[in-house]
Formats: structure tokens, C-alpha cells, sequence
């Protein structure tokens, strides 16, 4: 491939080419799968937010302008998604970021048999999400399940009823669920940031006379905050998108108390089949999610600057 | 061992033990549900186990059911995105690790943005794209779907993976003649090995509990996955909850063997990337 001869001391031009393109030969394979199928179903989904497309009618397809966002601005039910949503994904994160965060500060520890236990605790993961979810739906069924006999005994039940179907209670079933299934995500990510901390500051911490509680303050804490603001990013857009949970524990019930957007955006495409309102919606929630990501960027580089 | 230092030490095993608990009851209830009878399942509904253990439902689903399909299909379907994903993700990881180019805020850009919309709004596009192509129905278009559902994630994995190690030993090889290519291939992949395997069971695990679009692309029982089979012991079977716990445990079984597997090397891996960035 290179030319030898060539007189300049400027690599030939052959190479430079290839060399610029190198790093774009890298990323060309899964570019080109991205683009294909996302990107381009994903405008074709946000055209369909335009236009009026109904499964099994025939007569669908026109184009509407903004009829599904005047529809949705006055659809209650949508409104009360949108808090359902921050409810749910905000307790979610917050239980999950926590637990997740004290099972990777008690695994950062050497102790016998770590590795196994390391296993166990992360299993939650691998189970198939709707798995999850019917068999949390078991647990807290009072006929077949034991929990809400445990929750009366406790004393935090009058009954041993199921909350998944009282209304006031409904949406801890599924968030309950999620919390278990997430909390091996943050504790695997916080756990790999934990160890790559030095040791020898935390000693030096000590002989300066620095206490757990200041050492957790001045060394953990801000060496986690950039891993911190990146995991709780992702894991907040991922739970808000996360429709599997609730449509197979609850689906949206009792009295859409549990209903977010996205299953709502769910119930809209499969069981009304209104594609085009299903897509409106779904272009209402990216654009939040995006407003939302951009400021934890903003956040979190101003941060790294000050840092 | 100081009286407090003891104090401190069981505080720390149990609340590891809680933890131990709460991770594993869930999956402890989906075994007593799988080897209940059928006449108990109500009865002795909140027992801790059972008076009487069967396996007749694990009978059933092994050589009564269309299960065994399910099973391979999940098998293939999983299996061959983990290593298409895997082989994509290391090269862009690689180039987004190695590489500055005027492109690559733009690629992470779009990665992240791939992570932000509800894949709802996708069904319907892309079961319109792949119909004229013949890949609906068909367990390569479920790898085709999978596969670029999962290789941004896997790509930022693999850049941590290959941040974690030092560009000295590629520099050293161009030195002696190697392209970067072939010092790609020959040094650096090998030192990813825990990084792909760790890969390889993420993607691994995602592709075999994803049901949106194995539901919505498949239809019939020959290219169905498995967790499109458990719905069919919803409707088929009047939810027969035993055969369905206990097809639900088989299930679990390559997911969990994957992951235990690997799930080591994802910390390992991810520590090796944090030291550096």
C-alpha cells in the first residue's frame, strides 16, 4: 500500500487518505446498522406522529399536521402518564441508585467467598423482564404469593390484599419489581469505579486523621460523581421507556394509576392500533428525554470543569 | 478483633445476607411455583414449599410443548447476535477509543440518542422495511433488529474495555511494521478477551428476554422465541401457571449460566477503562 518513492517527507497522499479514513472503516459496520434500522425507522415513526395511521383501516394514512398534538394537549389521560411517569422512573432511580450503591460499597470490601455472593446478588439482571414481572405479580397476589401476608404481619397492610390492585398502592408493585431487576446494573457500574479508586488515599485520608464518614465525603463521592451522573442519566431515560414491567403486572391499572407514557404509548399501538397517535406520543416523550439529558450534561460538565 | 470492629464486621455480612436474600427469593418462589402439583398450587399457595413435589410440568414442557423450538430458536437467535454485536462493537469501541476524528462527537451523539426513544414508535417501521425483504417471520431478522438495538451500548462497553489499556503496545508494534489494523487484532483483542466476554453475556442476556419484537415480527410457532412461547401458555393452556413457571425456569437456565459466567469480567473490565478516563 505505501509508496515507497515518494520524495516528500509529507506522508503520500494514499496514506494520508487512508489514514483519515481509518477510524471511519471502524465505525462503518455498526454506523450503517444503526442508521438502517433505527434511524430511518425512527423518521418514518416521527412522520407517523403527522399522519392518521390506523391498523386494519384501509382508508388511513393521510396526512393530519398537528391534529394528534392539539388531540393530545387535551387528553387527560396522557397528562396523568406524564406524572405517573416521573413517579416511577424518579422512586425507581432512587432505590435502585441507592441499594445499588451500598451493595457496591459492601462488595468493595474483600471477604471470604465474595466472588460467589457477587454472582447471586447480580442474577436479578439476567431474568428476562416480563419473567420479572409475572413473578413479582405472584408475590404479591395474597392467594398464591407471600408477601402481602408478610407486609399485614408487619403491620404496614390493614389486610393481606393485593396492592396491585388498590389504587393508592398499585404503583409500588411494579416499582418494587424494577428495583430488584436494576439494582445489579448500578452495583456493577459502581463497583468497577469504586476499585479503580486509589488505595493510598484512603490511607493517606486516615493518618490525616479523616474518619469514615469524611473519607466516604472527600474521596468516594467525588471520585464516583462523574460514573454517578453518567449511570443515573442512562438508567433514567432507559426506566422511563421501560413499559414491560407494568403492562405485565398491572397493565396501567388499577384506574390508570399506574399508567405511564410508555405504556400508554403501548396501549395506544396494540390494543387501539392508532399507530399515528401511538407515534405523536412517542415524539413527546423523546423530546422530554432529550431536554432532560442535555441539562445532566450540562451538569455534569461543569462539574468536570470546576473539578 | 476489637468488640466494635466485630460489631462492624457482622453488620457487613448481614447486610450482605439481606442482600443475598432479596436477590434470590424472587427466583426461589419461580422454582416452588414449577414443582408444585397442580391440585396445591392454590391451596398451598403460600407455603414455603410444598407438602407434595412434582415434575410433571417440567414433563410437559420438555417433550409435550413446542418449548424445545422456542429453546433452540432463543438459542440461535441470542447466539448469533452476541457475536455480530460483539464483533461490530469492538471496532467502532476501537475507533471511538483509539481515534480523534471530526466525526466521533457526532457518533456518540447519535449512540446516546439511539438509548432515548421508546422502541414502541419502531415497530411498525421497521416490520414495513423488512416484510418486502422476506426477514419478518424469520429469526435472521430478529438478529438483524437485535443486533442494532444493542451495539451502542456494547460499544461504549468495549471502549472502556480498550481504554483500559495502555496505547504503548500498539505504538510499539506500528513501530516494528504491523498496520494498526493487524496491531488491533493480534495485541489488543486479546487483551480484551474478559471485555468481549463480557460483551457477549450482555448482549447475550438482553437478546434472550427481548419480547416487543420477537412478538411483533413473528408470527406462528416456528420462528417464535421463547419468551413469545410463554405467552402461548397464557393463552393455550388457560395460564397454566405450573408449565409456564416451570418452562420459565428452563428458560432461565442459559441466561443465568451466561451471566454468572461473566459477570466478573464486566467489573473487571470496567475498572481496567475507569483507571484511565
Amino acid at each position: 500500500m505505501m509508496h515507497q518513492s515518494m520524495k516528500q517527507n509529507r506522508p503520500p497522499l494514499r496514506k494520508r487518505i487512508a489514514d483519515a479514513s481509518e477510524p471511519y472503516l471502524y465505525s462503518a459496520p455498526a454506523l450503517i446498522l444503526i442508521v438502517a434500522v433505527m434511524l430511518v425507522p425512527l423518521v418514518v415513526g416521527i412522520s407517523y406522529a403527522f399522519r392518521d395511521i390506523q391498523l386494519l383501516n384501509p382508508f388511513s394514512g393521510g396526512f393530519i399536521g398537528l391534529d394528534h398534538f392539539r388531540a393530545l394537549s387535551q387528553d387527560d389521560a396522557f397528562f396523568g402518564a406524564l406524572r405517573n411517569t416521573l413517579w416511577w422512573t424518579g422512586a425507581s432511580v432512587f432505590f435502585q441508585f441507592t441499594f445499588g450503591l451500598i451493595l457496591a460499597l459492601l462488595l468493595d470490601k474483600p471477604f471470604y467467598g465474595r466472588g460467589l455472593v457477587q454472582a447471586l446478588v447480580f442474577l436479578p439482571w439476567a431474568v428476562p423482564s416480563f419473567l420479572a414481572g409475572l413473578n413479582w405479580a405472584w408475590l404479591f397476589n395474597p392467594v398464591i404469593g407471600p408477601l402481602p401476608h408478610w407486609l399485614y404481619a408487619l403491620g404496614l397492610l390493614d389486610e393481606p390484599h393485593n396492592i396491585l390492585s388498590d389504587p393508592h398502592l398499585a404503583m409500588w408493585g411494579p416499582i418494587v419489581a424494577n428495583v430488584w431487576w436494576g439494582i445489579p446494573f448500578f452495583a456493577i457500574t459502581l463497583l468497577a469505579a469504586l476499585q479503580a479508586i486509589p488505595r493510598d488515599l484512603y490511607e493517606a485520608a486516615s493518618i490525616d486523621g479523616a474518619g469514615p464518614v469524611q473519607r466516604f465525603m472527600s474521596i468516594t463521592l467525588p471520585f464516583l460523581a462523574p460514573t454517578i451522573a453518567i449511570t443515573v442519566l442512562l438508567r433514567t431515560v432507559w426506566i422511563s421507556n421501560f413499559a414491560d414491567l407494568i403492562v405485565v403486572m398491572t397493565n396501567g391499572g388499577p384506574a390508570d394509576r399506574t399508567q405511564i407514557v410508555a405504556s400508554y404509548i403501548f396501549t395506544q399501538a396494540f390494543k387501539r392500533l392508532d399507530f399515528g397517535y401511538a407515534s405523536a406520543i412517542a415524539l413527546v416523550l423523546l423530546v422530554l428525554l432529550l431536554v432532560y439529558s442535555m441539562l445532566i450534561v450540562l451538569l455534569r460538565q461543569t462539574m468536570l470543569n470546576k473539578g | 478483633m476489637r468488640p466494635g470492629k466485630l460489631l462492624l464486621t457482622g453488620a457487613h455480612r448481614g447486610a450482605i445476607l439481606v442482600y443475598v436474600v432479596f436477590a434470590l427469593f424472587p427466583l426461589f418462589w419461580l422454582l416452588k411455583v414449577s414443582v408444585t402439583p397442580n391440585d396445591l398450587l392454590y391451596s398451598e399457595g403460600v407455603r414455603m414449599w410444598p407438602s407434595r413435589t412434582t415434575f410433571e410440568h417440567f414433563d410437559f414442557v420438555i417433550a409435550h410443548s413446542a418449548f424445545p423450538t422456542f429453546f433452540k430458536n432463543s438459542l440461535i437467535v441470542s447466539g448469533a447476535t452476541a457475536i455480530v454485536v460483539t464483533i461490530l462493537a469492538s471496532l467502532s469501541g476501537y475507533a471511538l477509543s483509539r481515534f480523534s476524528f471530526k466525526a466521533k462527537y457526532w457518533i456518540v451523539a447519535l449512540m446516546l440518542i439511539t438509548q432515548m426513544f421508546p422502541l414502541v414508535m419502531l415497530v411498525a417501521p421497521i416490520f414495513r422495511m423488512l416484510s418486502p425483504l422476506g426477514l419478518t417471520n424469520s429469526l435472521t431478522g430478529l438478529v438483524i433488529v437485535y443486533s442494532a438495538f444493542n451495539v451502542p451500548f456494547a460499544t461504549f462497553l468495549m471502549q472502556s474495555f480498550f481504554d483500559g489499556i495502555p496505547k504503548d503496545l500498539e505504538e510499539a508494534a506500528m513501530i516494528d511494521g504491523a498496520t494498526q489494523f493487524v496491531a488491533f487484532r493480534q495485541i489488543i483483542l486479546p487483551l480484551t478477551l474478559p471485555g468481549i466476554a463480557a460483551t457477549l453475556g450482555f448482549v447475550f442476556t438482553a437478546a434472550w428476554s427481548e419480547l416487543l419484537f420477537a412478538l411483533m415480527l413473528i408470527s406462528g410457532n416456528d420462528a417464535a422465541t421463547f419468551p413469545v412461547g410463554l405467552l402461548t401458555f397464557v393463552s393455550k393452556f388457560s395460564v397454566d401457571f405450573g408449565q409456564m413457571m416451570a418452562a420459565g425456569v428452563l428458560a432461565l437456565i442459559p441466561a443465568c449460566l451466561f451471566f454468572l459466567l461473566i459477570q466478573r469480567y464486566l467489573v473487571q473490565g470496567l475498572t481496567a477503562g475507569a483507571v484511565k478516563g
